[in-house]
């Protein structure tokens, strides 16, 4: 990185996830090693192989007004509800509109919308339909109401790589702030996914743990007992400001986002190139994006989704561009797998991790795989050292997509 | 048996106000949608979806824009 690019850091956090309505509340009960799976009791449960998952700690639909959770997806709820706080937390600054942006996006967009809407359609017809059922359905809902929400005209932008969705929307905000587009942007990502079809077809790509006797122990990245992902929902937003901004108004900045870095493997469309090649290189450019050495990283916050495939591969592209010193974690072990949602609140993580200096532990780890040669953090969070120090956020998704986003101490 | 007045008028507050957050004892008969409800036109087709499942009748686009206030939509009901 140039020493005349524009720096951008992280002024802002807002999450909502199976942990707790807010950052504090889900940070806290991942310290705590708290697992935020559990087990579904919807009256659909029995068509499915799957009997749980990461459901929302606080339903969006109390927090919200009813006239605005109405029109909104369960996806887009999230991510307002996120946005709001995050805004909050950054001291809701006083921006001009056509200098603030948002990149928010899901990985499969307003599904629920859709399934119900096609069940009024066939039962009642067309005319009972909501009006309101095409901003609901589409992927790009959430940036929209929050920029409405915001008044940010700099440009909304949705992000769709699957489970990189997040991490990605992130690293197009960091790029819409050093290109000068905008002086603040609001990103992240975000997913309502938890419905018996969406769950069926990933069962049916025989992606999902089935252990239904112990749903809080069937997230378990890098176990050899792990069989597969925990679905999970939520949202997960940062508030991203150049540092020049974040200075003139004197505001707490949590960290650097120093950069990003993108593969795609152009292997398969849902399984990992078996040498990691694609997610060593998306590493590596983060950290050249960055102005990194791989010795500067401490953390990552690996995208570890416990499906028996990809872990290992994922350690060993870790250890291939950063080294065997990085101490690694998967807090979908307590949250699940967000998808769209993973990346958002994985960097919300990776910030905090950076800022309080303490890595949140792995939990369900009993068992190591073979093979894996980083140090994966385990047991009790791990506290870091003083001084300057860097983490990385991977997230990794369906098609192939490879994004790893860099953060610094400031 | 057709419903009454008073009976349709407290049906359509509790739809206004779920769609809306207007109070439901604001939503009186002389009461206009647009001018002193400060509803929009597509505030107004979901009102008229949840007036079609509530009340059983059918309420075509054309005649939709005819309905500029309570008491329009309490007629269009009860006719």
């Amino acid at each position: 990185m140039s020493k005349d690019q524009v720096r951008v850091v992280v002024t802002g956090l807002g999450a909502t996830t199976p942990l707790g309505g807010d950052v504090g509340s889900t940070w806290s009960a991942l310290l705590a090693g708290r697992s935020g799976v559990k087990t579904l009791t919807t009256d659909w449960i029995d068509t499915v192989p799957v009997k749980f998952a990461g459901v929302a700690e606080v339903d969006p639909g109390e927090v919200l007004p009813r006239p605005e959770a109405r029109r909104l997806d369960r996806a887009e709820q999230f991510a307002l509800i996120a946005a709001r706080e995050a805004w909050q937390d950054a001291g809701a600054p006083e921006v001009d509109g056509d200098r603030l942006g948002v990149v928010v996006g899901s990985g499969i967009g307003g599904i629920t919308t859709i399934l119900d809407a096609y069940d009024t359609y066939r039962n009642k017809g067309w005319n009972r339909l909501s009006p309101f059922t095409v901003p609901m359905l589409m992927p790009n809902g959430a940036a929209g109401w929050i920029s409405i929400d915001l008044g940010a005209r700099a440009g909304a932008h949705s992000t769709v790589s699957a489970c990189a969705t997040g991490a990605e929307a992130i690293g197009y905000a960091i790029d819409m702030i050093r290109s000068g587009r905008a002086d603040i942007v609001v990103a992240g990502g975000t997913e309502a996914a938890i419905h018996p079809l969406n769950i069926g077809s990933f069962a049916a790509m025989r992606a999902m743990s089935k252990r239904n006797d112990e749903p809080q122990r069937a997230s378990r990245p890098f176990d050899k007992g792990r069989d597969g992902f925990v679905l999970g929902e939520g949202s997960g937003i940062l508030v991203l400001e150049s540092e020049e901004h974040a200075r003139a108004r004197g505001v707490r900045i949590y960290a650097e986002a120093a950069g990003a870095g993108y593969t795609s493997d152009g292997y398969h469309i849902s399984a990992p190139e078996p040498s990691g090649r694609g997610g060593r290189l998306a590493m590596q450019h983060a950290l050249k994006d960055a102005g990194l050495a791989p010795e500067d990283v401490i953390h990552v916050n690996a995208h570890a989704t416990s499906t028996p495939v990809g872990d290992e591969i994922e350690t060993q592209a870790i250890k291939d561009a950063i080294g065997g010193h990085a101490l690694v974690t998967a807090t979908k072990s307590m949250t699940g797998h967000l998808l769209g949602g993973a990346g958002g609140i994985e960097s919300v993580f990776t910030v905090l991790t950076l800022h309080e200096r303490i890595i949140p532990a792995t939990v369900n780890l009993d068992d190591p795989a073979d093979g894996i040669e980083v140090d994966i953090v385990s047991g009790d969070p791990r506290k870091l050292p003083d001084g300057q120090l860097a983490a990385i956020n991977n997230s990794f998704g369906f098609g192939g997509h490879n994004v790893a986003v860099a953060f610094t101490t400031r | 048996m057709a419903k009454s007045e008073q009976e349709i008028l407290e049906s359509l507050g509790k739809i206004i106000n779920e769609i809306t957050g207007i109070p439901a004892a604001d939503v009186t008969p002389e009461k206009n949608f647009v001018d002193e409800l400060d509803i929009d036109s597509l505030s107004m087709v979901e009102i008229a979806v949840a007036a079609q499942d509530e009340f059983d009748v059918e309420i075509p686009d054309d005649q939709l824009k005819n309905l500029k206030t309570v008491k329009d939509v309490i007629n269009f009901i009860q006719a």
